[in-house]
């Protein structure tokens, strides 16, 4: 019922005022397509939304504290901390927390990767290969469901985008941190950012930045770009969209507590000399994350998974699969691959052999010859 | 300082005396300190810890100057020590201070012998004060002691425990060095969160073996402040050498947003603690330590795995000297048993050699006579050729004379049977 009503106000708004009057005498004159948005909205509300985000980085620099102010809730109420003796020979585990939220009527199943251990142990070579394989085997998983029979609940587990936490104690990146970045940067979007904010005075974080801004170009590392907002935009937005781009990336703080800061009760973290808020934006970047993440960008960070990073994948393997074929005749594939019009594997080797032999013997017969004619000389 | 420390024994033969007056030693003390015044006062501290953690500044701010420290870059392969000398001088006592930092720390991918290179760096000075100690000619009081006299290993704040590469590294230096563990960049943990992290790393290190120093509580003048402070253990710091005007007056402080962070005020951090403990009340005491306990265990490991005991086989003291002397009869030996081999093995190379140099003669030998037959069985198969083609030849010219005689013959008989023709023509005539 509301959804026609709904289409006569737009289709109000649409019509311009001088034939305003005139509709009243007149039929109505437009299509209606421009209610497509509307009915988008409805059915996307009506099917739910899922995104998956992977946090990683060094234990102990704020991800779960993080995680937890960003989507407002607790998701880490058990957690067994390690301790330095247990860590020493640690190996990276993939623990999953999948929760369903709403939000308006908007639902949202929330999952979030945890990746514990990860620069833990005494000895991090290539401690980043636990997490590469499961991102893999996720769009592995979507392939195979993607090239099945029956694609009707193809459930969506692949990662969409991945946090990234550089601690602030040192003057930029670290090895084990440009490693893992670089292993990762063509599988998944990966947004680095800087935590624990708030032992840098703002001097001492423009410089961290800069530094790891400068790093992460000379090394080649592709991180997530936010996309260009188009050119029709309004000042104020593409003000704000610069400002978001050159703040990355983003230093922020968490907190798991709530203080009271002039009459308000607002999320942040209480020292003898002062309150640091996360929602502050002089204190950090907290609300710029969040609503890049959340608020504007997380179709974007879904469809560029999609889009770029899926495909890529699904190029590679397909590929893959095609030259192991040609190899070998065993492999199984999980897409009904059409019969080629080439011939037989088994006919094709004979003629080789064939060929071959009809070589030798021509070489054979050449060398004879060239002996008699010699001898004859 | 290779002073002989003289402990109190209850010697039955020496009897305690009173005297009627004042004889005046007590001032000995007075004279102790105005020599060792005027001698100068040595120090080496050792500061371990993640690069970009604090080291540093908080040298800097410790000893109230400017050390003129680079930044290190986190790429290095390597852990690396460097030291740097630096004399102060504060009311008239004048201090030769060692500072040594770890270059690289905790920033490799594989930091399995990250704490080696520590390990032998303290163990080099140990080596170079114990060869001076033995010299012949040694010069103890002048000499620039390098030992490490305590180590600050800075512990990363993330408020939950110690990282791996701590404990494996604080294992291996609690026999060797003072340590004394610090929390650094501390304004980033909220103080229930900090009360938590120092009691969880105590329990961590008391569960794992590490001694860590601690502040002595024998001297009755001191001991009330030691124990306090063993309490505050580790001690959570913040650096900083800059200044920012609170009230009227200029204090070290970092200025944040929402706060300023004094560096000597107690309710903000333990810095003021710190600089009591290590400058103020203990520097002497852990001096001593390094001398009379880290110093000697490396000493006596040393001198054992060389050889030397204090008793023999049958627990008898032995002299210094006699074990010398049976060392360097047992060096002897071993250096004729290695010559006789060595000249046994040059021995044996030599034939070896000679008989690989005699096969190799005879197998050319051999080449060549084989050769040289071959060469002479083909100039045979040659000649007969040879042979052949002249009988060929001579068979040849043979026939071509036959056969141009039977055409001469052939052709004069024509010409008979002409001129018989022509006469017998002619004759009819």
């Amino acid at each position: 019922m509301d959804a026609v009503i709904l289409q006569e106000r737009l289709a109000e708004r649409l019509v311009s005022p001088r034939t305003r009057s005139a509709k009243l005498k007149q039929e109505k004159q437009y299509v209606g397509f421009a209610t497509l948005p509307n009915q988008v909205h409805r059915k996307s509300v009506k099917k739910g939304f899922d995104f998956t985000l992977m946090v990683a980085g060094e234990s102990g620099l704020g991800k779960s504290t993080l995680v937890n102010s960003l989507f407002l809730t607790d998701l880490y109420k058990e957690r067994k901390m390690l301790n330095a003796e247990e860590r020493i020979n640690q190996t990276v585990e993939i623990i999953k927390h999948t929760v369903d939220i709403e939000e308006k009527g908007v639902k949202l199943k929330l999952t979030i990767v945890d990746t514990p251990g990860f620069g833990d142990a005494v000895n991090n070579t290539e401690c980043w290969k636990p997490i590469t394989d499961y991102i893999d085997q996720q769009f592995e998983q979507y392939f195979r469901d993607e090239s099945g029979l029956n694609r009707k609940n193809i459930q969506d587990n692949r990662v969409h985008c991945c946090l990234y936490f550089i601690p602030p104690f040192g003057h930029g990146l670290r090895p084990v941190d440009v490693e893992f970045m670089k292993a990762l940067h063509e599988k998944v979007n990966v947004v680095p950012l800087i935590s624990k904010a708030d032992c840098l005075t703002p001097g001492e974080m423009k410089k961290l930045k800069d530094r790891v801004k400068e790093e992460i170009e000379k090394l080649g590392i592709k991180v997530y770009q936010f996309p260009d907002c188009d050119s029709d935009e309004d000042e104020e937005f593409k003000q704000q969209d610069k400002e978001l781009k050159e703040s990355t990336p983003f230093a922020v703080i968490g907190s798991n507590t709530v203080v009271d800061v002039k009459g308000q009760r607002v999320r942040g973290r209480l020292y003898p000399w002062g309150i640091v808020e996360v929602e502050n934006q002089s204190h950090c970047d907290f609300v710029k994350l969040r609503n890049m993440l959340i608020r504007t960008h997380m179709h974007d960070l879904k469809d560029v998974t999609c889009d770029v990073h899926y495909e890529n994948y699904r190029a590679q393997c397909i590929q893959h699969m095609t030259s192991k074929l040609t190899q070998d005749n065993r492999i199984e594939s999980p897409l009904p691959i059409l019969p080629l019009p080439t011939p037989n594997v088994e006919t094709e080797k004979l003629i080789k052999m064939k060929d071959e032999e009809l070589k030798r013997m021509q070489e054979m017969l050449q060398k004879m010859q060239q002996q008699m004619h010699d001898q004859e000389q | 300082m290779a002073s002989t420390d003289v402990t109190r024994q209850l010697d039955t033969n020496v009897r305690p005396l009173s005297m009627s007056g004042h004889v005046g030693f007590d001032s000995l003390p007075d004279q102790l300190v105005s020599r060792s015044t005027g001698q100068g006062f040595c120090f080496n501290i050792l500061c371990i810890g993640e690069t970009g953690i604090g080291k540093s500044t908080l040298m800097d701010t410790l000893f109230n100057t400017n050390f003129e420290n680079s930044e290190s870059t986190h790429f290095e392969p390597k852990v690396k020590l460097r030291a740097q000398t630096y004399q102060l001088q504060e009311s008239n006592v004048q201090l030769k201070l060692t500072v040594v930092n770890t270059v690289g720390f905790g920033d490799q991918m594989n930091k399995e012998d990250s704490y080696q290179h520590v390990v032998n760096y303290i163990d080099a000075q140990f080596e170079s004060y114990l060869q001076e100690e033995l010299k012949i000619k040694r010069s103890l009081h002048n000499y620039h002691d390098t030992r490490i006299h305590a180590c600050l290993y800075f512990i990363a704040p993330t408020g939950h425990s110690l990282k791996s590469l701590d404990l494996v590294t604080m294992k291996k230096l609690d026999s060797k060095v003072n340590i004394i563990p610090v929390i650094a960049k501390a304004d980033t943990i909220s103080k229930s969160e900090l009360h938590k992290f120092k009691i969880k790393i105590m329990s961590e290190l008391v569960s794992n073996g590490v001694q860590i120093y601690q502040f002595p509580i024998d001297d009755e003048n001191v001991a009330k402040i030691n124990t306090t402070m063993n309490s505050h253990l580790p001690f959570a710091v913040v650096g900083s050498t800059e200044e920012v005007k609170i009230g009227n007056k200029m204090v070290k402080a970092r200025q944040y947003p929402w706060g300023v962070v004094q560096v000597e005020n107690e309710s903000h951090c333990d810095f003021v603690k710190l600089r009591e403990m290590l400058i103020c009340v203990n520097m002497e005491d852990l001096r001593e330590q390094t001398h009379t306990r880290h110093y000697e265990l490396y000493r006596r490991c040393k001198l054992e795995e060389m050889g030397f005991t204090d008793t023999d086989a049958e627990n008898k003291p032995v002299s210094l000297q006699e074990t010398y002397e049976t060392k360097r009869q047992e060096f002897l030996f071993e250096l004729q048993k290695r010559e006789e081999e060595m000249r046994q093995m040059f021995v044996q190379r030599v034939k070896e050699k000679e008989t690989e140099l005699k096969d190799a003669e005879r197998e050319l030998q051999g080449k060549f006579e084989h050769l040289k037959r071959l060469h002479q069985e083909e100039r045979m198969k040659l000649d007969e050729k040879k042979t052949m083609l002249e009988d060929e030849i001579s068979g040849f010219s043979k026939r071509k004379i036959a056969a141009e005689l039977l055409q001469a013959q052939a052709f004069t008989g024509s010409m008979n049977i002409k001129k018989d023709k022509d006469r017998k023509n002619s004759g009819f005539m």
